[in-house]
């Protein structure tokens, strides 16, 4: 059972400091959320703007990779015009433990194990494509 | 003078019959349902001073569509949310005519992705575009995650979901037009194939060729084009997103643009004889009801079980063309049908199986995007009387 979604484009990571860290260090099999300086917020996704309290200064700060499923969807039908080939995937909402909800792929072999509330930690790799996208495993 | 009694009004509305059209352009689609609205009401081409658009019309903005009709206007708007568009540029026109910058505003919406079976926009510029579509984020997807957590949270059912559709269907079967005109049950629904887990192919709108187009008019005007003409009471709208990674997916805007709407129109949902709730999928519905007030929030799957949306009875008879779900949802945006049948329901002009009886007030909502990332929600309350 195809379990992520095939052959997507490359997506087009900018190489300034909005977004260009979080690709690098995804490569890299990290993951590193951007927390605003003057209101501690983790926010999702990076971005120029804290969404919370509208400040423009941030850091960087190591994620555990680690959540739980908040929602989730099977993505039985074909058309959507990035996607190519067959065969369903799991789209969900993953709870990070640092806060934020985060839309990211779920890589199963068996869809009957995914549920709300259900453990996952994030996964790397590429899994036949070089495209850097979040992905989740069951725990 | 209060304020009330200077509301414009929407004097003239067309949704056109066909929904597969193969053979015309998107540009001529725009042109027949204009002239049909404008016709509906006894104004022409030449009596238009304002006009309002969504993406969906062809060039930029309005500028194309303002010369194709050979319109000369004072006051145009492309506000582009998706299927709630025409529903804000109805309020955008009301607010327009109070403030002096047009009289007698024209909407029009079209689309054909049924014949040219076009796929919806993807948005490459969106910030937000590499952290979501890559992952094969469609739009039914973005509302199965939120029908998911619904379920998750309130004990809401599949089967309570396909109620919304088997409402629609009952009532579609009385509109010769309506793409599907066959009832289904429960059971049909909950057969239909997966489409993305927990919606079914038969919890989805249709896809549908075609378009409509309202006309909002100065009261006064309004009063000289006879008896069919209806109010617009109240209008509320606003955009509802993941909030900085703390998504909600079980509200959706129309907790924020309904009570803008009623407060604005003096009613209450109790008020409401019939509503126009926007359905791309059932789920859409299930939200909106309750964030509008119709009934608890949590409790949708009680209130359309017990044929809570079925008209001519039920205690919110909705969608009584057949919705998006059954009749239409031109170029994949429902928006301007849930007026034109809200209009419909308060001229008496329903097909009379579910005509309400006696229909003074009547409410129609419109949701924009996915209600799995950012959405927009906008509510128009309109009424026989000024």
């Amino acid at each position: 059972m195809t379990t992520a979604p095939p052959g997507r484009p490359a997506n087009a990571a900018s190489g300034d400091g909005e977004t260009g860290p979080f690709w690098e260090a995804l490569s890299d099999g990290r993951l590193i959320l951007k927390r605003c300086v003057g209101c501690r917020n983790v926010g999702w996704y990076p971005r120029f703007v804290c969404g919370v309290c509208a400040g423009t200064t941030w850091e960087w700060v190591e994620a555990s990779g680690r959540g739980t499923i908040y929602s989730h969807t099977i993505v039985r039908h074909q058309g959507h015009p990035l996607i190519e080939g067959s065969g369903a995937y799991c789209l969900a909402y993953v709870e990070l433990v640092e806060g934020p909800r985060v839309l990211a792929n779920v890589v199963v072999d068996d869809f009957d194990v995914v549920r709300i509330g259900r453990a996952v930690r994030m996964v790397f790799g590429t899994g036949g494509s070089d495209v850097r996208v979040l992905r989740f495993a069951p725990i | 003078m209060t304020k009330v009694a200077r509301r414009p009004m929407v004097a003239g509305v067309y949704e056109h019959p066909e929904r597969r059209i193969p053979n015309k352009s998107v540009a001529r689609i725009h042109a027949e349902v204009a002239l049909g609205a404008l016709a509906d009401c006894g104004l022409g081409v030449k009596d238009v001073d304002g006009y309002f658009c969504g993406g969906d019309a062809p060039g930029m903005g309005p500028l194309s569509m303002i010369e194709y009709l050979g319109l000369d206007v004072s006051h145009f708007d492309s506000t582009e949310i998706g299927g709630a568009s025409p529903l804000s540029h109805v309020g955008h026109a009301v607010t327009a005519i109070m403030a002096g910058k047009c009289d007698v505003a024209l909407v029009t919406v079209a689309g054909l992705p049924r014949s040219q079976r076009s796929a919806a926009p993807v948005h490459r510029n969106a910030p937000e575009h590499d952290f979501e579509s890559t992952l094969g984020a469609s739009t039914p997807s973005l509302y199965a995650l939120a029908a998911q957590r619904h379920m998750h949270e309130y004990g809401t059912t599949s089967e309570q979901l396909a109620e919304i559709k088997v409402a629609a269907s009952l009532h579609a079967q009385h509109n010769p037009h309506a793409l599907l005109k066959k009832p289904v049950s429960v059971e049909e629904v909950i057969d239909s194939p997966l489409v993305a887990d927990p919606l079914h192919r038969l919890d989805c709108c249709v896809v549908t060729d075609g378009g409509g187009a309202v006309v909002v008019v100065r009261q006064e005007i309004a009063h000289a084009l006879g008896d069919r003409c209806v109010a617009v009471l109240g209008h509320g709208e606003t955009s509802k997103h993941s909030n900085n990674g703390r998504i909600d997916l079980t509200h959706t805007g129309a907790m924020f643009s309904g009570p803008r709407a009623f407060e604005e129109a003096g009613v209450r949902p109790q008020n409401i004889d019939y509503a126009s709730i926007y359905d791309s999928f059932t789920i859409t519905v299930l939200e909106t009801i309750e964030d509008l007030g119709f009934c608890d929030k949590g409790d949708g799957g009680r209130f359309v079980a017990e044929g809570g949306l079925r008209a001519p009875d039920g205690i919110l008879p909705f969608n009584t063309d057949g919705g998006g779900l059954c009749n239409n949802h031109p170029g994949n945006r429902g928006g301007v049908t849930k007026i034109i049948e809200a209009v419909r329901q308060l001229r008496g002009e329903a097909y009379p199986a579910v005509q309400v009886p006696n229909c003074q007030v009547a409410l129609a909502h419109g949701t924009g995007g996915w209600l799995g990332t950012r959405s927009a929600s906008t509510t128009v309350i309109l009424g026989r009387e000024g």
